[in-house]
């Protein structure tokens, strides 16, 4: 851990103001994905900016009958919250299908949807890695990838994402709000949220330089049958091999997303509509330009078995 | 006190105290975060720096001479300790690699360096500033790919490398029926909750070291020898363990590097090994692939028995001893076994949760479940019609008890074995496919000398003293118990201290040996201090009797305190073994019976029920030695399901060195947990007739787990661990 200065703001533009000010600045809340980084030299902030103080820990309803809930609104909080259980159960379930209950206590809204990969060679300083030093190359292709990105996947970066709530936001059509240098705020939907890796793999999402998560919003609700199916190798405590959120209605319509397959929740509207037809269509093609390795391309067996799971249970 | 007979009648067959159901004595402290771990000893010594411990970057070659100035100069760094300024350092006995690397590298993260400062951030702060180059060189580092230049190993533990009787290769041709079968185990790691540490402070030429230690004599010798001092200048300090698994049976880096450390600074330093670090830096258990051969007549009498393991280890280590149960566990008067290492450039491979037979028999009790299946048999059955008195490669020794398909027969029924349809696939709860699996346990009860001191004070106090470790498996209240017993007082008037150098060397804490050989030695000693408490009273008489806190003797009862009251007594003696476990074959055996339910789309496994069976001779502490077993039922959870080391075979390193990616059971994963031991004494063990549990748990688990995976889908997995990539293409359509 390098050293670095500290400070505690009081509202979103004295945050955004402070990483005007200070070179290779952080935002922290919650901490739980940012201090282990630190610990590790792999995010070696100069200056890190508190925004617990910023009261964005409220759940509100929006004018149109969503939700408006604010980015420093604890997972456990957001999970354990009446209107999320009842109308938006994919978000309960994704939560608590997460991290574990002490992480959740402090984990964050906004710090969910930015904590950074999982790939062990991100984690280890002493292999290449081009999200973690740019250019370097990329040590888990070739290596060992069981875990990593199906789709989506680039010749500089085949990691994941290792949210789940994002992956039920995704099916929420849910909307991130943000306030940048100048109390410029904005609204970008959270399917224009995050990047692909391309060949700039360490940049992750489209939030500009500084521009601070303020909430993130829920439309009204949608009729179906809410479901989060994470896989994984032990019952809790682990990131996802394959992840389905799944919001599917009595005629078999709706909206899934995966998670675990790719750098960023993994959706496309063209698959869904064969969600009628059945997992095997929608699979077929979500994932038609899948390029697996051999270690993880299980994932779209696995993807296609647990869809059909989610369907089954939903019609159930 | 030497053991050359069968015990007889002795004053622990009371079972006043001993083969009570009691709460650990240290369980308070430990509940209340007040049993002092090594890196919580801040009362140990005043001035205590920190160093953080640089690990090598690249599996092998040479590092040039690194540049520690940048290091040396920021803030609040006291010093920096590599090869180069180390001084001349040896190796101890007990590993293989050496714990300071440089010039050479043997492994990935082997330590390079110490940078002491005044607090931890900024000596790994400084860490970060040492600027190292390094000249790759190729190594070796596929298991696979070397196991063609394996060799046969000359250095073993417990036996030579190969074994035979009869005539295995004709046996098994002429063999009616006949499997032939590979199993693979993967790379494993301890991943105790505690890491290394140390704290380590010199005063003159002698060094002190408070840490986490399994075998305070064996470590004691190999950090004097490391250092080249003698013995007797150091003193190694280690009353609470949190968790060893045998990574802690010897000093690693932390120890070593404090000690440079404390040596170059002149202050007493504190090191723990940071835990990404702890998968390369310490040791592990190997990988193995292992083939196994069975020959049996129509009826399942085998009559050969083959099984032949590989595993690896850096130059001049030694083997998985895998077959060693194999050569014991079944009867067939044809056999063979064999053993041949192959080098590999990984960190160090060494002992871990009851090594040998633990991946031994994730292997050979697949094999047998296929085995029955082929045979028509149920695998129970087999295992029982199988079964031998006398040690198969030696018939003219028999074991000194074996009671193994009473394991069987208890567990059978206990669990409800014959609802289990020897059909797989055919047994579904809604989306669940269920299955019944079932192993043998067997593990070998090894016999060390012990000591201990035993001392009573003016008050009654019984105060024991040995160098025995408790790694959290209960040994402070095993060892009060038996004196407890012994000297005919309560619990509470017993004081039991552990873990010092200073005290009696004891038999430790490994390969399941401590609990029977540590409270032998206690017994020992207790025999003497009752003489000297007979004596001192003038009442030495073959009747005495030592009961309630009183010396007995016809009519006359005498307060034991009273024989202090002048001056404390003092009992010291080890106990020792003849030939008993040469004449006689010593084992512990067991059965497991285990319960899955696999998602029959996903193929996620969840455990539902499981039963161990064990036979082990007197049980202790029924309470202790169940807490014992269930959390060796859980690490075998974790061998069937989960624990693996991914070998980076490009690099030669353990990729997910983390305990987010180094997965063991959590909670969520273990189920009902059912432990049965079985009511018997071994009076060849010792003169407490018990012998070692806590290892025979987690032998067998695994292979109960995959073969009801088996059962439940019909799909056989021989490479552990068996996660559900590995059959996920066998399970039935998704509705």
């Amino acid at each position: 851990m390098k050293p670095f200065t500290y400070q505690r703001v009081r509202s979103p533009a004295e945050a955004v103001a402070a990483f005007g000010r200070n070179k290779n600045a952080k935002f922290i809340a919650g901490g739980t994905n940012l201090l282990d980084l630190m610990k590790l030299q792999i995010e070696a902030p100069s200056h890190l900016i508190d925004v617990n103080g910023l009261a964005l820990d409220k759940i509100e309803m929006t004018p149109d009958g969503g939700l408006r809930i604010g980015a420093l609104v604890r997972n456990t909080d957001l999970a354990a919250h009446p209107r999320v259980r009842r109308d938006y159960a994919v978000l309960a379930r994704a939560l608590l299908a997460g991290a574990s209950g002490q992480l959740r206590n402090r984990a964050t809204t906004a710090g969910n949807l930015l904590q950074r990969t999982r790939c062990p060679y991100f984690y280890d300083t002493n292999q290449p890695c081009n999200k973690r030093q740019p250019g370097s190359g990329c040590a888990a292709i070739g290596g060992f990838s069981r875990q990593l990105a199906v789709i989506g996947s680039s010749q500089a970066c085949i990691a994941t994402h290792p949210s789940d709530m994002a992956v039920a936001l995704r099916v929420l059509d849910a909307v991130v709000e943000t306030v940048k240098t100048g109390g410029v705020t904005r609204q970008i939907n959270i399917r224009d949220f995050y990047r692909l890796p391309g060949d700039t793999p360490h940049i992750e999402t489209n939030l500009a330089d500084g521009e601070l998560i303020t909430a993130v919003v829920l439309p009204r609700p949608v009729e179906g049958k809410h479901g989060y199916r994470k896989v994984r190798d032990r019952a809790s405590y682990a990131f996802a091999l394959v992840s389905v959120a799944s919001i599917i209605s009595r005629d078999g319509s709706g909206k899934v997303a995966l998670g675990g397959v790719a750098h960023m929740p993994w959706r496309n509207e063209t698959a869904e509509a064969q969600l009628p037809k059945g997992a095997k269509a929608v699979a077929e093609n979500l994932l038609s330009d899948a390029k697996p390795t051999e270690h993880n391309a299980f994932k779209i067996t696995l993807a296609e078995r647990a869809l059909a799971s989610a369907i089954s249970e939903a019609k159930g | 006190m030497k053991f050359d007979a069968p015990a007889t009648n002795n004053p622990i067959d009371q079972l006043k105290v001993v083969g009570k159901p009691l709460d650990r004595v240290d369980g308070p402290l430990k509940v209340t975060g007040t049993a002092a771990y090594a890196h919580d000893r801040y009362d140990s010594i005043p001035n205590q720096a920190y160093g953080y411990v640089l690990g090598s970057a690249i599996a092998k070659g040479k590092i040039k001479p690194m540049n520690v100035s940048a290091a040396k100069a920021a803030a609040g760094v006291l010093g920096v300790v590599t090869a180069e300024n180390a001084g001349k350092l040896g190796k101890g006995d007990y590993n293989t690699a050496k714990l300071l690397g440089g010039p050479e590298v043997d492994h990935y993260h082997q330590a390079i360096a110490i940078v002491v400062a005044e607090t931890f951030e900024q000596a790994r702060a400084a860490a970060q500033l040492i600027q190292v180059e390094y000249t790759k060189a190729d190594g070796s580092y596929d298991l696979h790919a070397a196991m063609a230049t394996a060799i046969r190993p000359e250095k073993i533990f417990g036996g030579e490398a190969d074994s035979s009787a009869g005539d295995f290769d004709k046996g098994f041709a002429a063999a009616p029926i006949k499997f032939d079968a590979t199993y693979e185990t993967p790379d494993q790691a301890h991943a105790m909750m505690e890491p290394h540490a140390t704290i380590a402070a010199w005063h003159g030429d002698t060094l002190t070291l408070w840490t986490s230690n399994q075998m305070i004599d064996w470590s004691t010798g190999d950090i004097a020898k490391t250092l080249g001092i003698p013995k007797e200048k150091v003193r190694l300090s280690s009353p609470f363990i949190g968790g060893g698994f045998g990574g802690k049976l010897w000093i690693r880096a932390d120890a070593l590097m404090a000690a440079l450390g404390a040596r170059a600074t002149g202050r007493p330093v504190k090191v723990a090994l940071a835990r990404p670090f702890m998968f390369n830096n310490t040791v592990h258990r190997p990988a193995t692939v292992q083939r196994i051969r069975i020959g049996a007549t129509q009826q399942g009498k085998i009559t050969a028995i083959g099984h032949e393991s590989w595993s690896g280890d850096l130059p001049g280590g030694g083997p998985e001893v895998a077959v060693m149960q194999t050569r014991l566990l079944y009867a067939g008067e044809n056999r063979m076994t064999a053993m041949r290492l192959a080098v590999l450039d990984l960190p160090e491979a060494n002992a871990m949760r009851a090594p040998g037979e633990a991946p031994g028999m994730m292997a050979l009790e697949i094999a047998m479940d296929e085995m029955a299946e082929k045979l028509g048999l149920d695998p129970v059955e087999f295992r029982i019609m199988n079964d031998t008195q006398v040690d198969p490669e030696n018939p003219s020794r028999p074991f000194s008890m074996r009671t193994f398909a009473e394991c069987f027969k208890t567990g059978a029924e206990k669990f409800g074995w014959n609802n289990r349809n020897a059909k797989p696939a055919t047994r579904r709860d809604g989306r669940w496919l269920l299955g019944m699996g079932v192993a043998a346990a067997f593990r070998n009860n090894l016999l060390m000398k012990s000591a201990a001191r035993v001392r009573l004070d003016s008050r009654g106090t019984v105060t024991v003293e040995t160098d025995m470790t408790d790694i959290g498996t209960g040994s402070y209240t095993i060892i009060a118990q038996t004196a407890a017993e012994m000297m005919g007082v309560t619990l509470d008037k017993v004081a039991v201290r552990l873990g010092d150098s200073t005290l009696p060397v004891s038999a430790g804490s490994g390969g399941q040996w401590g609990g029977a050989c540590s409270t032998a030695g206690v017994y020992a000693a207790c025999v003497k201090l009752r003489e000297e408490v007979a004596r001192a009273l003038g009442l030495n008489h073959p009747d005495a009797t030592f009961v309630d806190g009183e010396l007995r003797v016809g009519n006359r009862r005498i307060p034991l305190a009273q024989a202090a009251a002048k001056k404390e007594l003092v009992g010291e003696d080890q106990i020792e073994y003849s030939d008993v476990d040469k004449k006689y074959q010593q084992s512990t055996f067991g059965s497991h019976f285990v319960e899955v339910g696999v998602d029959a789309a996903t193929g996620e496994v969840r455990i539902r029920r499981m039963l161990a069976v064990c036979s082990a001779g007197r049980i202790l502490n029924p309470k202790t030695a169940r807490s014992q077993v269930i959390g060796a039922m859980t690490m075998g959870v974790g061998a069937a399901l989960m624990e693996e080391l991914a070998v980076d075979k490009r690099a030669g390193f353990f990729v997910n060195h983390d305990l987010a990616s180094y997965e063991v059971p959590v909670h969520a994963d273990i189920p009902h947990q059912e432990v049965i031991f079985l009511d018997e004494v071994d009076p060849l063990a010792t003169p407490m007739k018990a012998k070692g549990v806590g290892e025979l748990g987690i032998c067998g688990v695994a292979a109960a787990v995959a073969n009801a995976i088996y059962n439940a889908t019909g799909v056989r997995v021989r490479n552990y661990p068996i996660t559900l990539d590995k059959y996920i293409k066998g399970l039935p359509e998704v509705a």
